[in-house]
């Protein structure tokens, strides 16, 4: 309990001083998540409405190993992108490993089914009837996905926020491939990682506690997006 | 000119429209009646583009409605209303404007159209209201507007007042009126209220079995049904089976439960024959004073009165025939009829109707 109320202690004490080391970690956390966050956004809204209003063989099974995958380990998607990305690797040119891009990579791998999955649940629980006033009206193909996607916008903003939670949360793709260098791949999660096995409770605590800020902050905000 | 050649539907090996065929008039009030899953809906989201006939062909104007180059046209030169109200999660405003930011008018454009469609549906003032949070006539006003905005030549409606109260149900009916009237713009609606069909229709068609079994002028359907099957459909109350005694003075006098009823036209003696009367073309009096020139007259009791409003069926039994007869609620009073009095009915020639078993084909 001493130790819990010392860590919420050092955490404010921390936020207040705007410690620089800290502010740093933040900022890179958020440049990361962001990223990965946008660029899954941009792939899987379409992935997911192609998948949604395409008719193919294996669709069905296409979508239940999309939803399989929202339970991804992230320390296999770590070792996946490892992989790739390592010198020997078939991505070895883009020398990505232990970089912040190769963590944004990561993480763009692993919420992009999270992202496309809930996309193809909201366009899919949209009323059929709607579907049919759309093309009734005369959309073209353009305006008849811009029309459903406003139309589910609420449940795509649930995708994208649960996209993001998972993205700012992981640590298994970060360790792996970005390594924990301090000043350069060092986020909140791998921070840490690496103060609870120093030993190092209160600072890690703290930084937990800055982590759930910033995600409810973010929360907050789409959430405040969505209700206008 | 619609010209519906031959359409015929199958879902999984289920065939919902056996071969419909009609030809509809520029500019006419079309109304396709008939009870629920004959595929009235399956028509009409063919003629919309939202569904593809497994063989058969549609012609506007001439041109086939499918061909890939031109779908998209007739597409937007229609509109359709469906059953359940639709409101997109957007303003009242927004909703109305869906069909013109398609079509890629102007912000100026729209806003002078959609203030004009609010006025005509008499929701001014609701422009920034969520549609979602409308009353069910109030989101099908709406539906109407989004559709009639665009200005399409040919108007779809599937059972637009299936789910309204009256009200909302007569402020739609005078939009239809009013839009037909107006704008010129041919209606095509299903509907399975019989009434809201003779109100608005200029021609009706009856679809039962996937096919219409019987098109022609309100009348026509509705005082001369082609079958019994129709004939029970559309609410002529009494349906009777009986067999042509013999013909005299151009009349067939058929017999039906051992009472004479005669008929206009002359039929082959012995042929058994379905004759329909409507109860609102039968007389019924009370005591001696018979003054009637009426071919048809049969004595009875009063077996029972089934109160409708203001208007009563009451039914007569005489012998093993049984008749159904439209009277007031006040005549019921005055005469005091109820179960046990006797009483005589009368009723012309012209007023039964012979018909077949089945439709004859030359109604399709």
């Amino acid at each position: 309990m001493n130790d819990l109320l010392t860590g919420i202690e050092t955490a404010f004490h921390l936020i207040l001083a705007v410690d620089p080391q800290v502010f740093d970690i933040a900022i890179r956390t958020l440049q990361i998540t962001f990223s990965s966050v946008l660029i899954s956004t941009i792939i899987a809204i379409p992935l997911g409405s192609a998948i949604t209003f395409r008719e193919f063989p294996g669709k069905k099974t296409l979508i239940s190993l999309i939803q399989t995958l929202y339970a991804l380990p992230t320390v296999i998607v770590g070792l996946l992108c490892y992989m790739l990305l390592s010198r020997s690797g078939p991505l070895g040119d883009l020398k990505w490993l232990f970089t912040p891009n190769g963590m944004i990579f990561g993480q763009t791998i692993l919420i992009i089914p999270i992202m496309a999955g809930l996309t193809i649940a909201a366009l899919q629980a949209i009323d059929p009837i709607i579907t049919d006033t759309i093309k009734s009206l005369g959309a073209t193909r353009l305006q008849f996905l811009k029309s459903h996607l406003k139309e589910a916008r609420f449940a795509i903003m649930a995708a994208i926020i649960v996209g993001f939670s998972r993205a700012i949360s992981e640590v298994g793709t970060a360790i792996m491939i970005g390594g924990n260098i301090k000043g350069h791949t060092r986020v909140l999660t791998t921070a840490i990682s690496l103060q609870t096995s120093m030993g190092n409770f209160n600072l890690s605590l703290a930084l937990g506690i800055i982590l759930l800020a910033i995600a409810l902050i973010i929360n907050l905000g789409m959430g405040f997006v969505q209700n206008r | 000119m619609i010209k519906i050649e031959q359409i015929k539907k199958e879902f999984e090996g289920k065939e919902v429209l056996t071969g419909v065929s009609e030809t509809i008039q520029k500019g006419e009030i079309f109304a396709i009646i008939g009870p629920s899953g004959q595929g009235k809906t399956t028509l009409l989201r063919i003629l919309n583009l939202l569904e593809t006939p497994s063989s058969g062909q549609i012609l506007v104007d001439g041109e086939r409605i499918r061909d890939a180059t031109n779908s998209s046209h007739f597409r937007r030169r229609m509109g359709m209303v469906f059953q359940s109200p639709v409101a997109f999660r957007d303003s009242v405003y927004n909703n109305i404007a869906l069909g013109l930011r398609y079509r890629g008018f102007s912000k100026e454009e729209i806003h002078e159209k959609v203030t004009q469609k609010l006025k005509e549906i008499g929701l001014s003032g609701y422009e920034k209201r969520k549609a979602t949070t409308l009353s069910g006539g109030e989101k099908q006003r709406v539906s109407l507007a989004r559709v009639m905005i665009t200005g399409p030549d040919i108007l779809i409606l599937d059972e637009p007042t299936a789910n309204l109260d009256p009200v909302s149900t007569e402020v739609i009916e005078t939009l239809i009126q009013h839009y037909n009237k107006k704008l010129g713009t041919t209606v095509i609606l299903s509907t399975h209220d019989l009434m809201q069909g003779q109100r608005l229709a200029s021609r009706v068609a009856v679809m039962m079995d996937g096919r219409f079994i019987q098109s022609g002028s309100v009348f026509d359907v509705f005082t001369r049904p082609c079958s019994a099957e129709v004939a029970k459909f559309i609410g002529v109350g009494n349906i009777l089976k009986g067999s042509v005694a013999r013909n005299e003075w151009g009349m067939a006098v058929i017999r039906v439960h051992g009472v004479d009823i005669h008929a206009i036209g002359e039929l082959p003696v012995g042929s058994v024959v379905n004759i329909a009367i409507r109860p609102e073309e039968i007389m019924l009096h009370t005591g001696a004073d018979l003054n009637t020139s009426a071919r048809n007259i049969i004595n009875g009791t009063i077996e029972s009165v089934r109160p409708f409003g203001i208007i009563s069926l009451i039914n007569v039994v005489s012998g093993e025939l049984a008749l159904s007869v439209q009277v007031t609620w006040q005549s019921i009073r005055e005469l005091d009829l109820k179960s046990g009095v006797p009483v005589t009915l009368s009723f012309k020639a012209p007023a039964v109707h012979i018909m077949p078993d089945e439709c004859p084909h030359e109604n399709i």
